[in-house]
């Protein structure tokens, strides 16, 4: 029996991967919900039809997402993190101690739930007494903040569909206003590679230029995202993500990574010369 | 007769295309092979359906099957006698509805913002309009409607006019009393128009102000297109009993088009069975949506969104809460910069911005997600571009003085003077002030010291005016 997991990642390329069963299928108010094994990815999550996270490569995504912020930002008490209802972002972050408080926004509850009950691996420290899950609409809830958080990280879907309001200039401003006058803004910033995650790519650079005095974007390799070539947004309102990279402090820490290291945070930022041209077209 | 589930134009379309017909009539594209563009542009089933006339698929002008069944089937949702499919915009429905009430020397009653297309019925037909005060909001600087004791007025002091025509509702949302209205205007045997372009979707939900059709009225006027969902373009004329069906036919073809579009017929028809099977349970969606909507941007601070408690069963009758419009001036930003920011700064476009305000179009389309960003939006405005509050011109009614008919004034022969040498003459052209966007002067009325003080006054106030032909409004054209 042949049994394979399609996304197209363009209307003309698809990446496919062998499925040995499909544990779970079902559908909320929001997205359509599935959980498959693979032999060479391990679980993974699919949200109406598109490839959210495998266990196998999950933990670059997680750790390019949370420790680059942590390791800039010097004291780093309180933390939004929108989407993310996988819980991959509250494992890494609950590594550090002086995290006063996280708030998780995240809009479907199946999601966190299913993720609960079959990806332990990513789902694994929700009931950490520091959390708090609200579940609602992202923009909706960081519109009433007001200088409350030290850092915001944005675990999104992409572009079009739910997710679509977290890529939005109000969504970008709001979050500005939620942070402190030090804070750091972190999202996964889509691919720059194909042509329409291209365009959806600039569109985000753009609107959050437009809502920060300092905003770069760094890269990773992520084998089942389109192109595998994927990046993320830091945009601050005061610290440089590698003049104020504290290499020494983060490695006093120890903690265990398998992706991150402060000489990779450093080598991040360095992006290829078309992706510098795409996004210094709209600085 | 057929259940609201059937639809008639679109059941024959579908069976027209099964049976793969070779055309030798217009339309001359034949089903878009020979306009290969608009067929990619529009999609290969959309320019297969642009079909003409034929007997299968029935015939606006004389209607005798399948259209003729849509139309009774829109009657009967809407609760009308009759109901006239329309594919000229719903300014060709208001200017059937008046063409049929009134003729060449006729008065009919109505309120001074009446909508443009009602103006260009009257310069065809040559009623002679008497204009109602629409009173409006100071705070808001927005028309309201027509008292029910200036309607009296109005009837008691020209007892020989033919008609009274109503708008249920106006862009705003405002409702007037058409029930009281209606009752007076029969009684003194004058005909009730409503031009309900702003209120299809009152046929749908009990909730909702009530309907020109439940009210008595004679003719209402529907833009489907608008809250009901049909394409642009589409529309319907609803009729009462007391209109002859037959005449109102006549009129709708002195100036109907003789191919009616079937793209635009069946989405009346679709739209008319989704509404009657749908409406109750999605208009009742959209008015949570708008209250939500109207709660978190009061909760933002600066605006207003207002709703209901404008409601004063006086020149506020009532309100249709789905229209969301929001007082932006407390901010320091005039509506119409909001307007623009939302669209160039936000990507989002709303319906339109005027000096204090602006409105949001919510309709069966709109989803939380989206209301979500507006409201993101609008609070991001508010922190980035707040001002001190500029203040709003205040505009009092002055009470025109038609000395000819519009047709008159639109027909004879003119002169452009300078406008302080205009007094006592006979204005051909219109002059729009914005807030509250009522006519100072309309074709065929004579220009007085008090409307001069005023234009002069409104100029300074920096108001923005439009409507002559000389746009800085230093000179009108008037009657020689």
């Amino acid at each position: 029996m042949e049994l394979w997991f399609s996304e197209s990642h363009t209307p003309n390329v698809k990446l496919s991967i062998r499925v040995d069963r499909q544990i779970y299928s079902g559908k909320s108010e929001f997205q359509r919900i599935d959980v498959f094994e693979s032999p060479e990815f391990g679980r993974f999550l699919v949200l109406d039809g598109y490839m959210m996270l495998t266990e196998k490569d999950e933990f670059i995504y997680h750790e390019m997402i949370t420790h680059v912020p942590m390791a800039v930002h010097p004291d780093v008490k309180d933390v939004l993190v929108i989407g993310a209802g996988d819980g991959g972002v509250l494992r890494e972050l609950t590594q550090y101690p002086e995290i006063r408080h996280i708030d998780m926004v995240e809009i479907d509850p199946l999601v966190v739930e299913v993720c609960k009950k079959y990806l332990q691996k990513t789902a694994c420290r929700l009931e950490d007494p520091r959390v708090s899950i609200h579940y609602e609409d992202g923009l909706k809830f960081v519109r009433s903040k007001k200088e409350e958080y030290d850092l915001i990280i944005v675990d999104s879907t992409d572009p079009f569909g739910p997710g679509e309001g977290l890529f939005t200039r109000e969504f970008y401003g709001n979050c500005f206003k939620a942070l402190r006058e030090d804070g750091i803004l972190v999202n996964q910033h889509e691919s720059p590679y194909y042509t329409e995650d291209a365009i959806a790519c600039q569109r985000t650079h753009k609107n959050i230029v437009q809502s920060f005095p300092i905003s770069r974007v760094y890269q990773a390799h992520i084998p089942t995202y389109p192109s595998g070539h994927w990046l993320f947004g830091f945009a601050s309102k005061k610290y440089h993500p590698l003049k104020n990279l504290d290499e020494i402090r983060w490695n006093m820490r120890g903690i265990a990574t398998r992706y991150y290291t402060t000489t990779l945070h450093k080598g991040a930022f360095y992006i290829p010369a078309y992706v510098e041209e795409l996004l210094k077209n709209v600085e | 007769m057929l259940s609201q589930e059937r639809a008639p134009i679109y059941e024959a379309l579908q069976e027209f295309e099964k049976k793969r017909v070779v055309p030798f009539d217009v339309p001359g594209h034949k089903r878009g092979r020979g306009n290969p563009e608009l067929a990619s542009l529009l999609g290969e089933k959309c320019v297969r359906m642009d079909v003409n006339s034929m007997k299968p698929l029935d015939n606006l002008c004389h209607p005798v099957s399948v259209i003729r069944e849509a139309e009774e089937l829109a009657a009967e949702a809407f609760g009308a006698a009759h109901a006239f499919l329309m594919v000229g915009g719903t300014t060709s429905a208001v200017q059937a509805m008046v063409l049929s009430a009134v003729k060449r020397g006729d008065k009919i009653i109505l309120p001074r913002n009446v909508h443009r297309s009602v103006m260009g019925a009257m310069v065809l037909c040559g009623a002679i309009p008497v204009y109602v005060d629409p009173d409006s909001d100071k705070s808001l600087g927005i028309p309201l409607g027509m008292r029910l004791r200036d309607v009296e007025k109005a009837i008691r002091e020209n007892p020989d006019a033919k008609a009274v025509l109503v708008n249920n509702p106006t862009y705003y949302g405002i409702c007037s009393d058409i029930c009281g209205i209606t009752k007076l205007a029969h009684e003194h045997g004058m005909l009730c128009l409503a031009d309900e372009a702003h209120g299809t979707h009152f046929y749908f939900n009990g909730r909702l102000p009530v309907t020109a059709m439940e009210a008595g009225a004679d003719l209402a006027a529907v833009s489907m297109h608008k809250s009901g969902g049909s394409l642009t373009q589409s529309s319907l004329l609803l009729a009462g009993p007391n209109v002859s069906e037959g005449y109102v036919r006549q009129i709708i073809n002195l100036t109907q088009t003789t191919s009616g579009s079937y793209l635009l017929l069946s989405s009346l028809d679709i739209s008319r069975r989704n509404l009657a099977l749908r409406g109750e349970e999605a208009f009742g969606r959209v008015m949570g949506l708008a209250e939500y909507a109207r709660d978190e941007i009061n909760a933002i601070g600066g605006y207003r969104a207002f709703g209901r408690e404008l409601v004063n069963k006086d020149s506020v009758y009532d309100f249709d809460v789905t229209k969301l419009s929001v007082h932006t001036l407390d901010i320091g930003l005039a509506g119409i910069e909001v307007y623009d920011l939302l669209r160039d700064e936000y990507d989002i476009q709303i319906e339109f911005g005027d000096l204090g305000n602006i409105l949001a179009y919510l309709s069966i389309g709109d989803r939380p997600r989206d209301v979500e960003r507006l409201v993101g939006a609008l609070s991001e405005i508010r922190r980035r571009y707040q001002k001190s509050k500029a203040g709003l011109m205040r505009q009092e009614y002055i009470e025109p003085q038609v000395a000819v008919s519009p047709q008159e004034a639109f027909y004879a022969d003119k002169e452009m003077l300078p406008i302080d040498e205009t007094k006592g003459r006979i204005c051909s052209e219109f002059v729009m002030c914005y807030p509250p966007g009522i006519p100072i002067l309309a074709p065929g009325e004579k220009i007085t010291g008090q409307i001069l003080a005023y234009i002069k006054y409104a100029k300074e106030k920096g108001c923005s005016m439009t409507g002559p032909e000389d746009p800085d409004i230093e000179n009108l054209n008037v009657l020689k």
